[in-house]
């Protein structure tokens, strides 16, 4: 997954960016599965691996890629990136050593059968409301696409 | 001697799957056993629809290459083996090269838990159905990769259409999944499960074919399932993106010898893998046919039969055909390759009735027969229908599809929970 994620921006090639995003979201999966999860991890597989990433493909290949192949690479910004990351990974090492107590020494076993009815159970049930606006989040993104894109009438 | 042997047997008594058992040894050869099968049955393909094809054009296919052009697919195989790899200048070589794998691999994976028996998977995940969508839906970016890579118009065209129409038909597809998903859980605690063995056994519980639950909405969804497969894999009538008379040959313009033959492929194991889904869904898996209606310990050896019987008629058709075979000596190798493929195949229909096999090859004998009858479907309506045009595909798949899709997910939940609904309505 790091290999996937330094790949998708460090290459010059916007296609082979898109290449290595898929394997990085393949990769995050195959976590989802390590974590007793196999519901999740397939539908990442249908929906970004399957879905989304088609889209991101179709979009790329509109854009004309010799001009951005012959891009010059520039990172003249790299002091500010440094700090930046520096900050942000002494926020997760801050967090994960603070916080350590609260995470579990190991990845408990549950039973990896039920993922698919406990993620039902708890989608339709709990988190109904969270889901339908989710929905209707979607809904307003699918008609604001729509408009855009459809001719004068 | 005695040692292995009974290693195997102590093996096929089990009742577990071999990713169930964890058994590493049995699933590598339950692995090469389904590979080989496959590729087998891809070639088995390439000759039928030739020939099918071609009896429905009133004409005769190939007759030179062997008996019959038995021999056809292999010297299809040689030629393509042979075939100069040909890559466009200006063509991206790492994804020239790597599109054709994702596309097998996309399409060879997800036999991992196609079931052909009980215990005759190479493994059973319980999200079964949904690893199989999710994997066949990884073969459209192949596609797009494929076209894009190519560096040319046509297959730029062919690709981008060809991803369009898979990725539109994948929702009526997954909607009709989710409504036979949805009959599996009229079960005493009311779960359903994502298994395809589990999808089987449910079937099996309920003493009825999907197909015909809750008439007419098991048949419905069939219907749906069965146009938006066919719409899935890019086979005629949706077959614009690789028509030769509309766009060279779509995505796979570029590619030759042997790497179009991995896209051919994995057409064809892409064709197998939702012929099976459908199979599995719809129409009892490994069951025998008429489990109500003709039941019982008799009828069960009866239809034992089948498998060995099936072998002999086929073999007897080969005989029948040798003796048809012009009396010219050119003919003779051929006479004789004919007849010797027929004793190949009664000795085949004889080991099937041994009783010790015949018990067992049943359930995937069964799974076979039904998947082949869906292979021939497909070459029928390669034969027969017209194509879509580009507009009208997308049109049936989206204004259509869909909301039939929609709606009889809708009526199969409310019919299957009517007895729920009509408790709550009566006494609220």
């Amino acid at each position: 997954m790091l290999i996937g994620g330094i790949l998708v921006i460090t290459r010059r090639n916007p296609v082979h960016s898109a290449v290595a995003l898929i394997v990085t979201l393949l990769a995050q999966a195959s976590i989802y599965l390590m974590l007793y999860a196999p519901f999740v991890a397939g539908v990442q597989i249908i929906l970004y691996a399957g879905g989304i990433m088609v889209l991101f493909l179709f979009v790329i290949m509109l854009v004309s890629i010799d001009r951005s192949i012959r891009e010059r690479q520039f990172n003249s910004q790299w002091v500010v990136g440094i700090i930046a990351a520096t900050a942000l990974g002494g926020l997760f090492i801050a967090v994960y050593s603070k916080g350590k107590d609260i995470f579990p020494d190991r990845a408990f076993s549950v039973a990896e059968g039920d993922n698919t009815q406990k993620v039902a159970t708890m989608l339709y049930g709990q988190y109904m409301f969270a889901f339908e606006i989710a929905s209707l989040l979607l809904l307003v993104a699918i008609i604001g696409a729509v408009v855009m894109a459809k001719k004068r009438i | 001697m005695g040692a292995i042997v009974q290693y195997i047997q102590s093996y096929l008594a089990s009742d577990k799957t071999p990713g169930a058992a964890g058994n590493m040894f049995w699933a590598f050869v339950y692995i090469m056993l389904v590979f080989v099968g496959l590729s087998v049955a891809v070639i088995a393909m390439n000759w039928l629809e030739r020939k099918i094809l071609a009896h429905m054009q009133v004409r005769l296919g190939p007759m030179r290459v062997g008996p019959h052009g038995l021999l056809q697919p292999i010297a299809d195989a040689l030629k393509l083996l042979l075939k100069e790899d040909i890559m466009p200048s200006e063509a991206d070589a790492l994804i020239f090269w790597i599109a054709p794998f994702v596309v097998v691999l996309a399409a060879f994976t997800v036999f991992v838990v196609v079931p052909f028996g009980p215990t005759h998977a190479i493994t059973d995940m319980n999200i079964g159905i949904l690893f199989m969508l999710g994997v066949s839906s990884l073969s459209v970016l192949g596609i797009v990769l494929a076209g894009w890579a190519s560096n040319s118009h046509y297959p730029l065209i062919g690709a981008l259409r060809s991803s369009a129409q898979m990725v539109s038909y994948e929702v009526a597809m997954g909607l009709a999944v989710v409504s036979a998903v949805l009959m599996t859980s009229l079960n005493a605690t009311g779960t359903g499960t994502l298994s395809m063995i589990g999808i089987v056994q449910a079937q099996q519980a309920q003493g009825v074919w999907f197909i015909f639950k809750f008439f007419p909405l098991g048949l419905i969804a069939f219907f749906i399932f069965a146009v938006a497969m066919v719409a899935e894999t890019n086979r005629a009538p949706f077959d614009l993106a690789e028509a030769e008379s509309e766009l060279t040959a779509g995505f796979h313009t570029e590619y030759s010898g042997f790497r179009w033959s991995l896209f051919f492929l994995a057409e064809y194991s892409a064709m197998i893998a939702v012929s099976s889904i459908a199979v599995t869904l719809w129409l009892g898996g490994w069951l025998r046919p008429f489990p109500n209606l003709l039941s019982g310990a008799t009828w069960d050896q009866a239809f034992s039969f089948f498998p060995g019987l099936s072998f002999l008629f086929l073999a007897a058709m080969c005989f029948y055909n040798t003796v048809r075979m012009p009396k010219h000596p050119l003919f003779r190798i051929q006479t004789i390759g004919l007849a010797g493929f027929g004793v190949v195949l009664a000795l085949i229909g004889l080991v099937l009735f041994i009783p010790a096999v015949r018990v067992r090859v049943q359930d995937i004998f069964w799974f076979s027969a039904k998947v082949a009858g869906f292979m021939y479907l497909y070459i029928w309506y390669r034969g027969t229908f017209p194509r879509y045009r580009f507009d009208q595909l997308m049109q049936m798949g989206w204004k259509v599809l869909l909301p039939m899709g929609l709606g009889v997910l809708i009526l199969t939940a409310t019919v299957g929970l009517w007895p729920l609904i009509q408790n709550s309505l009566w006494h609220p």
